[in-house]
């Protein structure tokens, strides 16, 4: 057993050697795509089996190795989520199913069960084995456990404290990845069965229907707790966000921040993506000089829908940690349109229609690397040339001048008033 | 396991003269521990209890398992190597860990130490319980989730002993956070309005579901919900013992001691009369009266999940 030095210090100064790896979700080979260009080392997927998510809209092998060939050019991996808790029925066609990814150039599979383990180091050796969050390892000797079980990397549980990484970073030489941004369960991972109880889903499946973010009426000896008026009880917790956090969390030797959301959109992906590469990149160059950016924060804030908090990492969540109030406030910017096409010439830029706008509204560019400008849309016409008054259908492809060049990959955003 | 042994039944114990109670009512062994290192105990029976407890249990010829179950945090893993050297010296006949810290620290400070892996929800197949045999678990307690066809295709499928929850309720949410302490400081009331520890007089009624009552409390190791429906498996009895599961656990927590032998009397008079009768079982109608009678009426009993499919 090696057990990793401490990080080196002198005059307080920080150092580090190994860049951490930024890990987004995709739900769709268009969001991988999207993830890849904002900057994603990486990338998790669901395929068609065995992962949790079922309601997203998941890979076959063929998108998969679409989306491998696709991530490749820029250097990128990407990883496939097998994280359900198996049952008899689910036993027989892992193998198979491991060996598919293993050929489809996955580079890694994301997984909590045992069961799962035992067929990927048997069968597909090419894959490597990442320990799902839903395992919930939260102390140095359980890391441990997994790394002498043949696991190069763990997914820490929620649970887990800056200094709790720490420590294990100390004394356990295997790589850690922790989630630092997006929704997170408030329970021990895979030990609610809410789902299970409330609808006959399966949550440790796939079919987690969220009941923890329901609104309860706690009792009392024989009385409800909540006066008229009152916030009922729920289980529901914010939303996590790290990125005011991010030189402890490197320096305390995370080696992959993940970013939760297979569910959410193109949007939401490209734009909290970019603000960690973006964060991550400028603290590399700069650690001594490194400041937390308020357009960061800003940006975040234009695609998160819900309150955003530090989970278990500074100390253990109090009331702050949860939401009471109604849930869902809508994002303040809709995404409206994604470029496709620009022309330096004409500085016209064909865009694909995800919202409707028209022209006078006004709108954000948003682009890889932190690139944005404002503007106001002035005449727009479809592909052919015909003047619209509004971009009224999805996926038409809309021609509109820009004040600043765009690529492809870049965002138009409307205000949502 | 398809084992020649008659099955067993047990129960968790909250004291020694509780486990002696139980143990009296028919109970073959006894699940104890301390809140430090264990999850949803009824109560606390501490090291030098469990000096006095295994002796007497023994001497009725029933078993005694230490629960160890908790996911523990880095600062508390010191204590368990002392603590799993007195469960093994007690002469505890086995420990029961979820978190593979504690088979690490028993491999090296108590190995001849049973162990049995409770993964909680996630104890779903023979597979698993298979990787855990290989590191030293001679039984799996399986998911509360699961349908009789999957319990019986993991008894065919593994070594390992089986273990089952057939009567009480089942946890069905656990949190690292203090929820309900959250919420009272969220709305301005006093936090030492919520006792601590297992409480029978708090419960959660989701909006849309007003029949259903979900018990919820919360200790120094964090929140709990537990399911609004008491499982009752003493009518799939037969089957289960048929289809070779090795245990028959009964969950006491929020229950009254008298409600528990009760309980335990009958499962323990079922196994005797399954044993004894075989093939031509049947069983004493009063028994599901009597269960029916001392039932709290705001608790369903049903199967759990024996009989249903779920989606995903």
């Amino acid at each position: 057993m090696t057990l990793a030095l401490e990080v080196p210090r002198s005059e307080g100064k920080r150092v580090r050697l190994a860049k951490p790896e930024l890990l987004a979700p995709a739900g769709s080979l268009e969001k991988l795509k999207f993830a890849v260009r904002y900057g994603a080392d990486a990338v998790y997927i669901g395929g068609q089996k065995y992962g949790l998510r079922s309601g997203a809209d998941n890979f076959s092998i063929e998108e998969m190795r679409e989306g491998v060939r696709f991530a490749s050019q820029y250097g990128a991996k990407i990883f496939v989520t097998t994280n359900i808790f198996a049952h008899q029925e689910d036993l027989p066609g892992i193998a198979d199913y491991l060996k598919a990814l293993e050929d489809a150039g996955i580079a890694a599979i994301i997984t909590a069960d045992p069961a799962i383990i035992d067929v990927a180091q048997k069968h597909a050796p090419g894959l490597e084995i990442h320990l799902s969050t839903q395992q919930s390892a939260m102390n140095w000797q359980a890391v441990r456990f997994w790394q002498e079980a043949g696991i190069p990397r763990v997914v820490l549980a929620r649970e887990t404290s800056l200094e709790d990484i720490r420590e294990i970073k100390r004394r356990v030489d295997i790589e850690v990845e922790v989630f630092i941004h997006g929704a997170m369960c408030s329970s021990v991972s895979g030990r609610c069965v809410l789902s299970n109880h409330f609808t006959d889903r399966d949550s440790n499946r796939g079919g987690c229907c969220q009941s923890c973010r329901w609104r309860y009426d706690l009792h009392a000896d024989g009385e409800k707790i909540a006066r008229d008026g009152e916030h009922l009880f729920t289980l529901g917790s914010k939303d996590l966000c790290m990125i005011g956090h991010l030189p402890a969390l490197i320096e305390a030797g995370v080696d992959s921040f993940k970013i939760e959301g297979r569910m959410k959109s193109v949007h939401y992906v490209a734009t909290v993506t970019n603000v960690y590469r973006q964060a991550i990149d400028a603290y590399m160059a700069d650690p001594e000089g490194y400041t937390l950016r308020r357009e960061w924060i800003e940006e975040i804030g234009k695609a998160a829908n819900r309150p955003l908090g530090t989970g278990f990492f500074i100390g253990k969540p109090g009331p702050e940690g949860h939401i009471y109030e109604p849930e869902e406030k809508p994002a303040p910017y809709d995404f409206a349109a994604v470029v496709v096409d620009y022309d330096p010439g004409s500085g016209v830029a064909t865009v694909e229609q995800r919202s409707p706008f028209k022209p006078g509204m006004e709108v954000e560019f948003v682009g890889p690397g932190g690139r944005s400008f404002k503007q106001r849309i002035g005449e727009i016409t479809d592909a052919e040339g015909v003047r619209l008054d509004v971009a009224r259908h999805p996926l038409q492809h809309i021609r509109l001048k820009t004040e600043q060049p765009v690529e492809p990959y870049d965002l138009m955003r409307k205000k949502v008033h | 396991m398809t084992s020649a042994a008659a099955p067993e039944l047990v129960i968790a114990a909250g004291s020694v003269q509780q486990a002696e109670r139980y143990i009296r009512a028919g109970a073959d062994a006894v699940l104890v521990g301390e809140p430090r290192f264990s999850l949803r105990q009824p109560g606390s029976v501490t090291a030098d209890e469990l000096k006095k407890l295994v002796p007497l249990a023994h001497g009725f010829g029933a078993k005694v398992y230490v629960n160890v179950n908790k996911l523990f945090y880095n600062d508390e893993l010191a204590a368990l190597p002392a603590y799993l050297r007195t469960v093994a010296e007690a002469g505890a006949d086995a420990a029961v860990f979820s978190d593979p810290a504690v088979l690490l620290n028993a491999r090296e400070h108590a190995p001849d130490l049973a162990l049995h892996w409770h993964g909680d929800m996630t104890g779903t197949s023979s597979a698993a319980a298979a990787f855990w045999g290989r590191y030293g678990a001679g039984r799996a307690v399986l998911a509360r989730e699961l349908n009789e066809a999957e319990i019986a295709d993991i008894c065919r499928s593994t070594d390992l002993e089986i273990q089952v929850q057939v009567h009480g309720m089942t946890n069905i949410y656990y949190s690292r956070r203090n929820l309900l302490e959250s919420y009272m400081e969220h709305l301005g009331r006093p936090a030492s309005l919520i006792r601590r520890g297992p409480d029978r007089g708090l419960f959660l009624v989701e909006l849309e579901r007003p029949d259903q009552k979900l018990p919820v409390y919360e200790d120094e190791n964090g929140t709990y919900v537990m399911s609004p429906d008491d499982i009752c498996l003493l009518e799939a009895l037969p089957d289960l013992v048929a289809y070779g599961v090795d245990s028959f656990y009964v969950e006491p927590l929020l229950k009254t001691e008298d409600y528990n032998v009760t309980v335990l009397q009958i499962y323990r008079a079922a196994l005797d009369r399954i044993a004894a009768q075989g093939e031509r079982y049947e069983p004493d109608p009063a028994w599901m009266e009597t269960i029916r009678r001392i039932q709290d009426p705001d608790r369903e009993m049903s199967f759990g999940f024996l009989y249903k499919e779920q989606v995903y």
